[in-house]
């Protein structure tokens, strides 16, 4: 399938999804068990992720800034820039793609090949619209959270590093990441987060929606969709943060 | 009644259905016959409309399925019961959830009619007290069972049944074929059943279409089926050892 096939595929399967609902009561209970399965559940790994990342970068940028020139409170002002700019959102954002989109592109094609979403179909109902729109809303919803949560527990990572190791004074860590705050990163990074939240759930649903044959293809599908999910993320952080940044 | 008018499928510039008309009556089961490959799920996919046919027409009821649009399509398939080869139960949603998911999606009933409404679906096709089940739990003809409560629970009009009988022994494939003609009879709907067991065909085929290669090789009665001339139908239905010796002797 070439390049424009694909991408008018997607956007005519995005022109389905975003028709109206059946039954919007019966759509919000979706979206509700949807924050569960795809935020909720991810809430633990985003944690872990989070604190040792926020730990290894406050760590390193004090390997790396062995200079008496250079006042201690730049590292806890280094870390919590790379955290709130990149690591917040965009690599929280991959690993997402690799749990989330994996999960949504395996669910999806393994009820394309048993014939759910037919049945579905023969229901009268919008299968794309039913399954796909909810996992989307649920995660441009609860995904902010996501990153708020990565950006609090890595700077508080941070600073268990600084106090286990005794890498520089606790004091100046705090003061660093205190220090020259700008309250529009969080907005780029939410705005970020928001925008990878779409490109996480549409791309993999994609994939599975489009599952032909069996278990194999289930799985490249989910491959597939997990890939081409990520390198979208990177095009678009790329984006992003020419047109809120530059 | 469902009146299919020349018929035609093209896969990759490969005819799969050739020009196939036959019409379906109400209050009949009618079966659909053939070799595996032979066209009969494409054909059954192309009148419910999960796939497009390249020509032709198919009228339910005098209404023309192919010409409308998306929203009227719709209204039709609620009017339609489905009974899929693997059953399609939603893995995450009970034996009830499943049931009465239709009417949860559709109907204007108070909880309480639509429980009632699904427990009598499942009453009546012999299922009691597994409601809070999930479909991993249950038997393949439980399952069957549970998608046969779900294809009624909206009285549709048009039941179709794909394989209904597919992954099962002879009684409980029995007891579905038995199922589906008795609701066919009951609520008088027109009933279209794929089917590659003679058994069901000699047990509910009131009426019956073959296909061979993707083209309607022959159509009649169950009565009919056994004294026929043509070769291809006569190959499908003696298949076996033992229809064989059969036929022997009684001829």
């Amino acid at each position: 399938m070439n390049f424009f096939t694909l991408f008018g595929r997607y956007f005519i399967l995005m022109g389905r999804v975003f028709s109206r609902p059946e039954k919007t009561k019966i759509y919000v209970k979706q979206i509700i068990r949807e924050i569960e399965v795809l935020g909720l559940n991810s809430v633990g790994i985003v944690i872990i992720i989070s604190v040792f990342i926020g730990a290894v970068i406050t760590l390193q940028t004090r390997y790396n800034l062995e200079s008496s020139w250079i006042p201690l409170y730049l590292i806890g002002l280094t870390a919590r820039d790379t955290l709130l700019l990149e690591f917040s959102s965009t690599m929280v954002g991959l690993i997402l793609a690799g749990k989330v989109g994996s999960n949504i592109a395996s669910e999806i094609g393994t009820m394309r090949i048993t014939e759910q979403i037919d049945a579905l179909e023969m229901m009268g109902i919008n299968s794309a619209s039913y399954l796909i729109l909810p996992k989307i809303i649920a995660a441009m919803l609860f995904n902010p959270f996501l990153t708020l949560i990565s950006m609090f527990v890595g700077l508080i990572g941070g600073w268990l590093a600084v106090v286990l190791t005794g890498a520089l004074p606790s004091s100046d860590y705090i003061f660093g990441i205190q220090y020259l705050f700008v309250p529009f990163y969080v907005t780029y990074a939410l705005v970020k987060t928001v925008v990878y939240a779409f490109i996480i759930t549409s791309v993999p649903a994609f994939y599975g929606y489009n599952v032909q044959g069996g278990a194999l293809e289930v799985g490249r599908s989910s491959t597939r969709g997990v890939v081409y999910s990520s390198i979208l993320i990177l095009l678009a952080d790329l984006i992003i943060t020419q047109l809120m940044l530059a | 009644m469902i009146k299919v008018e020349n018929l035609v499928k093209i896969f990759n510039g490969v005819k799969v259905l050739e020009d196939i008309s036959v019409d379906f009556e109400k209050g009949k089961t009618n079966l659909v016959i053939g070799r595996s490959g032979s066209g009969k799920t494409v054909f059954m996919k192309c009148i419910v409309g999960l796939l497009e046919a390249d020509e032709g027409a198919v009228f339910y009821d005098n209404r023309d399925f192919v010409s409308m649009n998306f929203m009227e399509r719709k209204q039709i398939r609620r009017e339609i019961g489905m009974l899929f080869q693997g059953s399609a139960l939603f893995d995450s949603l009970t034996v009830e959830e499943n049931v009465m998911f239709p009417l949860n999606m559709f109907s204007n009933m108070t909880p309480g009619e639509k429980l009632e409404r699904t427990n009598s679906c499942l009453r009546r096709v012999d299922l009691a007290d597994i409601n809070k089940l999930y479909p991993g739990e249950l038997s393949g003809g439980m399952k069957k069972r549970v998608a046969i409560a779900r294809a009624i629970v909206e009285n549709p009009r048009y039941l179709f049944c794909d394989e209904p009988n597919s992954g099962l022994d002879p009684k409980t494939a029995l007891v579905i074929d038995d199922l589906i003609s008795e609701i066919t009879h009951e609520f008088d709907i027109t009933t279209v059943i794929n089917t590659h067991d003679m058994n069901s065909v000699m047990e509910i085929g009131e009426k019956v279409v073959f296909i061979h290669d993707g083209r309607k090789g022959w159509e009649g009665t169950r009565e009919e089926i056994l004294d026929t001339a043509d070769e291809n139908l006569n190959d499908f239905v003696f298949a076996s050892n033992f229809a064989k010796k059969i036929k022997a002797l009684t001829t």
